[in-house]
């Protein structure tokens, strides 16, 4: 297959690849590639929304901003996610 | 039948009509905090604008201090719908800053120690409406509210004021900072309720 298909795709993966334990993912930090367990990173929580950053560099790994209605998070700290089944 | 009662009460209520809608008046100064409080040192503070011809106007701590200094009393309005009233500063206008400055672009790009950032329009930086602010409530500005010196733009949400301020670089676009990234409005004006895309 040659073409591609819309987003709808990866619903399926997506579910699945999230119904894991998110704390006991790893994470590669894209600041200082550290490859650390996501339960090891430093969480800031504030009214604003959650930080979650490298416990070795500092560097911000995720945002979470829920507003209750809305959420948005960004993952752009880290280069991959690791799940282990 | 009381269902058209309601629309006579008009403004009884009593709400304060400084306080921008969803916001609630708050007694403390609640702190906010993406990460660890930097630890500045007066001696190591430098405050820099930089333009798109890549000068740089730079000032130090005592730089700082040998401007005219304005006392600013104004409420304040966190996204997080807290609001303070009446609040009292003392800082530099970024007036004060700018008269040297010459710049074309419109934007400016806030970052601070400790890496945060956060975009303001330049017009929302000049005539009066915005400080870099070293004072509050007659103290210096603690380090975990923004000290040794903060921006304080209090016209618009308080993510805006980024605590621990280094500079200034302009910017042809406006281009999100760090929360305008992750949900929050580009602009951020309370009486508006711009609180998210």
């Amino acid at each position: 297959m040659t073409g591609h298909v819309d987003g709808n795709a990866i619903a399926g993966p997506l579910a699945d690849f999230f119904s894991f334990d998110v704390t006991m993912a790893t994470g590669r930090c894209r600041a200082c590639g550290t490859v650390a367990e996501l339960a090891r990173a430093m969480v800031y929580i504030s009214g604003a929304g959650t930080v979650v950053r490298c416990s070795t560099c500092d560097h911000v790994l995720a945002v979470l901003v829920d507003t209750g209605e809305r959420a948005w998070i960004d993952f752009g700290g880290v280069t991959a996610i690791e799940v282990r089944r | 039948m009381s269902f058209i009662t309601r629309g006579f009460t008009g403004r009884g209520r009593e709400r304060d009509d400084r306080l921008p809608p969803g916001q609630t008046l708050v007694g403390d100064f609640p702190v906010l905090s993406a990460g660890p409080t930097p630890d500045i040192d007066t001696a190591d503070w430098e405050f820099t604008i930089r333009t798109e011809s890549g000068a740089q106007h730079s000032w130090n701590w005592d730089q700082l201090m040998a401007l005219p200094i304005e006392d600013v009393t104004t409420d304040i309005h966190c996204v997080t719908h807290w609001s303070k009233l009446g609040t009292g500063w003392r800082g530099v206008a970024l007036d004060t800053l700018f008269e040297g400055v010459d710049t074309d672009y419109a934007y400016t790009m806030a970052h601070s120690y400790g890496g945060y950032t956060t975009n303001v329009p330049l017009d929302d930086l000049l005539d009066g409406k915005a400080w870099i602010a070293f004072e509050f409530d007659g103290e210096p500005l603690d380090p975990e509210h923004g000290g040794p010196a903060r921006l304080l733009v209090p016209h618009l949400y308080f993510w805006k004021s980024a605590k621990w301020v280094r500079g200034l670089v302009m910017m042809e676009d406006d281009e999100p900072g760090f929360w305008e990234q992750n949900g929050y409005h580009l602009r951020g004006d309370p009486w508006k309720e711009e609180r998210y895309w």
